[in-house]
């Protein structure tokens, strides 16, 4: 790639480029994010490589290695442009029909199209499925377009258009657009970012620093890694505005090491973006100098938390610090530091291209905007989904996501993260926005959306989270270290059939005084599960302390297998698959489990095809 | 900058960038306490110094020895919201160091005599309440020989890799600073026994009695720049060599 000396020079190859690939040529775009890659995609992208070349069509088809897509379980995805058909879980051997029916004859192959689970309906066109449908992408819907290693096609979908503006406009200016956007923090707090800006940038310092927070630390979570493989270079143009509108020239991205792909992924990006000379000394012939590098981040879910994040990258103990002064004030090596997520960097560049009053007009009086979630648990399509703002929990749940599987009825959706509160069903109309959820109890964290049903017990799923906290908590404070260890245990009680109504007291009494007295969100934030279920879930609590008794059938201490004599017609093939030989019968009779060698693994529930087996 | 704001309806002034407890203490009002000490930086671990602070329509719940002081702030260190937290962390500590005198006498202020916890103790420092105090001041003192280990529940006070630090000078000022007093520090007229090393001392060339360990002589005479001789003698025969030396000037 040339290196650019002028903004002149580079807007006149963006042009050149973008004529030169009008909106309507040829395209297969064969995901390789993580998700479809671990489904195969890449020896799907080699055949249609090698296919295409057999066959001279590599001339008409453009193919390329894309992100993520966010529809990951019906990896590996092929999507053809322009038409927009949509095949998945695509193997290697279908490529050959592929090329042939559809590439030449333009035929649609109906078995590769999605057929939705819950109408039976089948589907061609991406655009039209249930679950992009619903949708409403922005920065999510580039990922599909380009290869993530390709600058210039970032730049065919019109990449650093924002910052080519940005540069005609003083870095007040720049600012005030970003806060006229109304644009909010997608790391979970929802701070207004023009106005960390502004705060950054108003305070004297002979260096500034910009950071972009990739540590992604929630279970299941995985939209910044999406945004980070599938198109870095919106990362790296959003800190490249956000570095000249704050007089910032080092940047810093905090990416967890257990994300080698993003890694590699953003290293090309940075090699390819200094090699165009669009980061290092006199960027663009303007004399605004700026680079990045890349942090990687061990692991820690609190080094997620920007006062340990700082910490880490200064390379102490990742331990959240006091807050103020704020790190847009005092933050890396005591100088003024603007972090924010990856999400919100990937956002800023589509403000300023687009200007923002196209942005505020999207969302809700004070979320405007998409955000994306990872959407995932019992629902019929998980993967990554990007709504506007302020759309409600039901037209997530039951639009994007297609609603439950296996004829099983909603029980509550935990949105936020590890830290977010669990919402039952008279909560579905909850628009989803930064201060309703907070309202309601929950919280938008960093976007994880998980859904559970019937089968799921609350005070199970209350422990599972306190247990992953107690873990990943730094350890600073009483209140959350052993706070949130000694909720584990009184949880356990209650799963176990050890609690008394007062195990409940004393769990609420806990649960407010880690929520009023911890030093960092992790604390504060760390008994949502609890208190949103024992809110929304009194009943199954309830029914743990007083009848010893798990309504949803998960707790093993409260639960026993036994096996129905009407419905047992001794087929044996639970007292095969028992791993500890509990269960006795003779063939066509009727089987018996033995209640003392038993470990309720439930293996043989899910087995048994006459429904013989009770959880009771 | 100076601020001015009211601790429990005193009037008091102080300087931008002071920590709320020792503002407090200094006006003589005691907010009660187990991770802080004045000679080393704040962190807000024990969650025992709890305050409430209304500033304009907001209150809050917050630490005081970290919290920076502000202009025109109300603070109370004594509301029935303040008490009903310290003593829940106070009852959380009680589990870890049930036989601490220190953590025994605040918990029981607070109206704390049992805990409804199980007891939570790890080797080698039972009732350790990890305050921390002992590696900020051990870093303080440039030594950097003791570290925290693990995270979360694992959380630990420890020698890196879990081995005899070489850093370790066994000055024992670990010890004393700790609340708990749990750090094991075995002295024999010759040795101390510390963080699983033995240090030899230095005994005083007038009454035999030890000094210092030798290798916190060697670490002080290089870092200070002291006399070779500095610690021949201990402090007693030192002060009464010199006040014998001033006698015989003055009479
Ligand atoms: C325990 C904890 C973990 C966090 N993890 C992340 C994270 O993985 N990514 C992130 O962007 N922000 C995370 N945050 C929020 C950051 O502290 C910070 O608010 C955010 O990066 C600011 O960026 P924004 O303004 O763009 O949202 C976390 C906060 C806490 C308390
Ligand atoms: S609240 Fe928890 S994670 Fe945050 S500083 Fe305190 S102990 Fe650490
Ligand atoms: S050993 Fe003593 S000083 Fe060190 S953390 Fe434990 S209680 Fe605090």
């Amino acid at each position: 790639m040339q290196a650019f000396k002028t903004p002149k020079q580079l807007q006149a190859h963006r042009k050149k480029i973008i004529e030169s690939r009008p909106a309507d040529r040829k395209a297969i775009a064969v995901c390789a994010g993580t998700g479809c890659k671990a489904f195969g995609s890449l020896s799907v992208y080699d055949v249609f490589q090698k296919t295409l070349k057999s066959s001279g069509l590599d001339k008409k088809w453009e193919l390329r290695a894309t992100g993520c897509h966010g529809f990951c379980e019906r990896g590996p995805l092929v999507l053809m442009f322009p038409s927009g058909t949509l095949y998945q879980k695509v193997k290697p051997e279908d490529v050959d029909e592929i090329v042939e029916q559809t590439l030449v004859k333009g035929k649609t192959i109906k078995r590769l199209t999605y057929q939705d689970p819950v109408t039976s309906k089948w589907f061609r066109r991406e655009q039209d499925i249930p679950f992009y449908k619903h949708q409403h992408r922005l920065v999510l819907k580039q990922n599909g377009m380009i290869d993530p290693t390709s600058l210039d096609d970032y730049l065919t979908i019109g990449g650093y258009g924002g910052f080519l503006k940005a540069l005609k406009m003083r870095p007040a200016k720049v600012i005030d657009e970003v806060k006229k956007s109304g644009l909010r923090g997608r790391g979970g707090a929802g701070f207004p970012t023009g106005t960390k800006w502004e705060i950054c940038a108003g305070t004297k310092a002979t260096q500034r620093y910009v950071v972009c927070n990739a540590d992604e630390g929630d279970p299941g979570a995985f939209m910044d890694r999406s945004v980070v493989e599938g198109n870095p270079q919106s990362i790296i143009e959003g800190m490249l505005i956000g570095a000249y509108a704050m007089g910032a020239s080092k940047g810093i991205v905090y990416l967890r090491q257990e994300y080698p792909l993003a890694v590699q992924r953003l290293g090309l990006a940075l090699e390819s973006a200094r090699e165009a000379g669009l980061l290092g000394k006199n960027i663009l012939g303007t004399g605004f100098d700026f680079d990045i590098q890349i942090n990687k981040g061990g692991g820690a879910f609190v080094c997620g938390e920007e006062s340990a994040l700082i910490a880490s990258v200064e390379g102490r103990r990742g331990v959240p610090k006091r807050r103020p002064p704020y790190p847009a004030i005092s933050g890396l090596w005591g100088k003024p530091t603007n972090i924010n997520n990856v999400e919100t960097w990937a956002t800023v560049p589509l403000i300023l291209d687009r200007g923002h009053k196209w942005f505020s007009s999207i969302g809700t009086e004070g979320s405007k905007g998409t955000k994306i979630f990872s959407l995932v648990g019992k629902v019929n399509n998980t993967g990554l989904v990007e709504v506007p703002m302020g759309m409600t929990l039901k037209e997530i749940v039951f639009g994007a996501g297609g609603g439950i599987p296996d004829g099983k009825s909603f029980k509550a959706v935990q949105t936020g993260g590890p830290s977010g509160g669990c919402l039952p069903e008279s909560k579905l109309d909850t628009p989803v926005d930064f201060d309703t959820l907070v309202q309601e109890g929950s919280m938008m964290g960093s976007g994880g959306m998980i859904v559970m049903d019937e089968s799921t017990c609350m005070v199970d799923v209350a422990k599972y989270f306190v247990g992953f906290l107690k873990f990943e908590s730094c350890g600073n404070c009483t209140s959350c270290r052993d706070g949130l260890q000694r909720l584990y245990e009184l949880l356990s009680d209650v799963c176990e059939g050890r609690a008394s109504m007062e195990t409940l007291d004393l769990i609420e009494e806990l649960a407010g005084t880690i929520r009023a007295t911890s030093l960092c969100a992790l604390g504060t934030t760390s008994v949502n599960p609890v208190l949103s279920t024992l809110k929304y879930f009194r009943d199954e609590y309830v029914a743990h302390v007083k009848e010893k008794r798990c309504p949803a059938g998960v707790c093993k201490s409260l639960i026993t297998y036994t096996i129905d004599e009407k419905n047992c017609n001794g087929c044996t093939i639970c007292a095969k698959k028992c791993p500890e030989q509990a269960i006795s019968g003779k063939k066509k009779k009727l089987h018996i489990i033995d209640q003392q060698r038993c470990i309720k693994c439930g293996i043989c529930k899910d087995v048994c095809k006459y429904d013989a087996v009770i959880v009771a | 900058m100076t601020v001015q704001f009211t601790i429990d309806g005193l009037e008091v002034k102080a300087k931008e960038g002071e920590h709320l407890l020792d503002v407090a203490r200094r006006h003589g009002i005691d907010i009660p306490s187990l991770c802080h000490h004045e000679a080393v930086e704040p962190i807000g671990a024990c969650r025992v110094c709890l305050v409430e602070v209304r500033s304009g329509q907001k209150t809050t719940i917050t630490t005081s020895c970290n919290f920076l002081v502000e202009d025109g702030i109300e603070v109370h260190t004594d509301t029935a919201e303040v008490r009903k937290h310290r003593a829940m962390n106070l009852e959380l500590l009680l589990a870890r160091a049930p036989k601490s005198d220190v953590v025994r006498k605040l918990a029981s202020a607070s109206g704390v005599t049992r805990t409804r916890f199980e007891p939570l103790a790890y080797e080698p420092l039972p009732n350790c309440i990890l305050c921390e105090l002992c590696v900020r001041t051990c870093d303080m003192l440039g030594h950097h020989a003791l570290t925290t280990v693990g995270r979360g529940d694992k959380k630990r006070i420890g020698l890196p890799f879990n081995k005899p630090s070489d850093n370790c000078v066994g000055c024992a000022s670990c010890l004393s600073v700790c609340p708990t007093q749990c750090i094991s520090v075995k002295d024999t007229p010759t040795q101390r026994a510390i963080w699983g090393q033995k240090h030899d001392f230095i005994l005083c060339k007038v009454c035999g009695a030890p000094v210092i360990t030798k290798k916190h002589r060697d670490f002080a005479i290089s870092e200070k720049g002291l006399p070779e001789d500095y610690y021949d003698t201990c402090e007693k025969c030192k002060q009464s060599a010199a006040s014998k030396r001033f006698a015989s000037v003055v009479w």
